[in-house]
């Protein structure tokens, strides 16, 4: 080959492997701490949450499945689908993942499963409604690349200490009720409880960014795919116009599957760029844009 | 290092060899004595066109290129549903080298201009006893062969694909991933 219109964002890259880094040294931080300051049944704790980490990432196309309340669907059933995703797994070169179809009026679409080859790209009847055969495309790019980068394996790996830190907090309130007539152990319990909470605040924030960065990898990603940003683009604001637009109620009870989403469907309102799941819109734009001018650059 | 591309999102891309394509008139042969399938002359290159300047001009010299042959082949540029791009090539079906070139040299230019990410795949037609046409597809990203034989709207004949691939198993390097044989609906010249 003798050359590629791949261009690599070093920012983005070095940003994103910071990130992950600190989380990462969180959870070694957290995890050498107590083993020093606190005995060994701690550990049962820690352990249980991060069990209940890889079962939700283990089982987490079923889970969002159900979540959502999708079914899978055939050839048969959405030919023009499927056929959609065939090729654009062609031109990826990666296996094709189950395609679902949740029947909400939410224009949406998300990608899951624990593995490429173990996972789901689902849609909802309200984004077929919205986006042409174009636009479509880009978004069905967008969500192979989530799945091409095994973004579910990374966030749940990265959501370990978050996760650890919860259980801890959970765990010392207890601990402080049975143990509370020990003299020796209220402090402890007392530390651990700041200890957990401030490491938890740490990682969510850690975790909201990260989110972000991949979220803007997956757009790069699937602009390149489909060699179209502005059919994304347009998609994505067709999208997030149409989030703003419905009843709050609707939105709150699709929370639990939020930042698996390609356009978050609550509206932030404190803190909000801090604690998106999602880069702003004006972010991602200009990121397609940058794209857009590098596929369109005559080459010498 | 499997394990740390899997969490950086890295995989190395399959190195294709577009030498392969020049394999396809003895493997045509090979096709032709063994099932009696003969060429029909007729080539496509299916690839995702780019927005902007670049590609345009780009898609503008490889017509000329082909079209200002001695043979002068019939170049042929459409759209299908999924938005992809067909360059179809109509050359002498017994001459299916001065083809495979044309074939070739479209490949060649779009990886030269850095558009081989939007390259999906390239076909040869044939045509077998009763009429009913296969296309040998090569599939760019996974640098490998299957057979197409559509047989209506939204079927195929797998047993024609599968003793396609099993007479050319030994010439061409073939799919084994049944999941790849991608199946090209409204595809030009079938």
């Amino acid at each position: 080959m003798a050359h590629s219109r791949f261009i690599k964002d070093a920012g983005l890259t070095a940003r994103m492997t910071l990130v992950m880094f600190l989380l990462g040294a969180l959870f070694v931080g957290l995890v050498v701490g107590l083993m020093y300051a606190f005995p060994s049944y701690w550990f049962l704790i820690g352990l249980a949450g991060i069990g209940v980490a890889f079962y939700q990432w283990w089982s987490s196309d079923k889970l969002a499945m159900r979540a959502m309340r999708a079914r899978e669907v055939t050839p048969q059933e959405a030919p023009e689908l499927h056929g959609m995703i065939d090729r654009l797994c062609a031109l990826a070169d990666m296996p094709k993942p189950r395609v679902g179809i949740a029947d909400m009026d939410l224009p949406n679409a998300f990608a899951t499963g624990r593995s490429p080859e173990r996972s789901v790209v689902c849609v909802t009847t309200g984004i077929l409604q919205i986006l042409d055969a174009e636009e479509l495309e880009a978004v069905l790019a967008h969500e192979l690349s989530h799945v091409a980068h095994r973004d579910v394996l990374v966030m749940t790996l990265a959501s370990s200490a978050g996760i650890l830190a919860g259980m801890l907090t959970r765990g010392a309130q207890f601990g402080g009720l049975s143990r509370g007539r020990n003299s020796g152990g209220f402090p402890a319990v007392i530390i651990a409880l700041v200890v957990s909470l401030v490491v938890y605040a740490v990682s969510f924030l850690l975790l909201r960014l990260l989110s972000r960065y991949r979220e803007l990898c997956a757009d790069r990603s699937g602009a390149y795919l489909t060699l179209k940003p502005q059919a994304l683009a347009s998609a994505l604001t067709k999208i997030s116009g149409g989030a703003g637009a419905i009843p709050q109620k609707d939105l709150r009870a699709n929370s639990a599957v939020n930042s698996l989403f390609i356009v978050p469907a609550v509206a932030g309102i404190s803190m909000r760029t801090l604690t998106a799941t999602h880069p702003s819109l004006e972010q991602r734009l200009e990121q397609l844009a940058r794209i857009q001018a590098e596929l369109g650059r005559p080459m010498a | 290092m499997r394990w740390l591309d899997a969490v950086t999102g890295r995989n190395k891309p399959v190195t294709n060899n577009l030498d392969a394509l020049f394999l396809i008139p003895s493997a045509a042969i090979t096709l032709q004595t063994a099932a009696g399938f003969r060429p029909t002359g007729h080539g496509a290159v299916c690839y995702r066109s780019a927005t902007g300047a670049a590609f345009a001009q780009t898609q503008d010299e490889m017509t000329a290129l082909i079209s200002d042959d001695a043979d002068a082949p019939e170049v042929k540029v459409s759209r299908d549903d999924f938005g992809f791009t067909w360059l179809e090539v109509n050359g002498d079906p017994d001459d299916l080298a001065d083809l495979c070139t044309d074939l070739h040299a479209v490949n060649t230019s779009l990886e030269a201009q850095g558009f081989a990410s939007g390259l999906l795949c390239s076909m040869v037609t044939f045509a077998g006893p009763s009429g009913r046409k296969v296309g040998l597809v090569y599939l760019y990203k996974s640098g490998t062969f299957y057979a197409f034989a559509p047989t209506g709207a939204q079927q195929r004949d797998n047993l024609t694909e599968i003793s396609v691939r099993d007479h050319l198993a030994a010439e061409l390097p073939m799919e084994n991933d049944l999941q790849k044989w991608l199946a090209l609906w409204n595809a030009p010249g079938l």
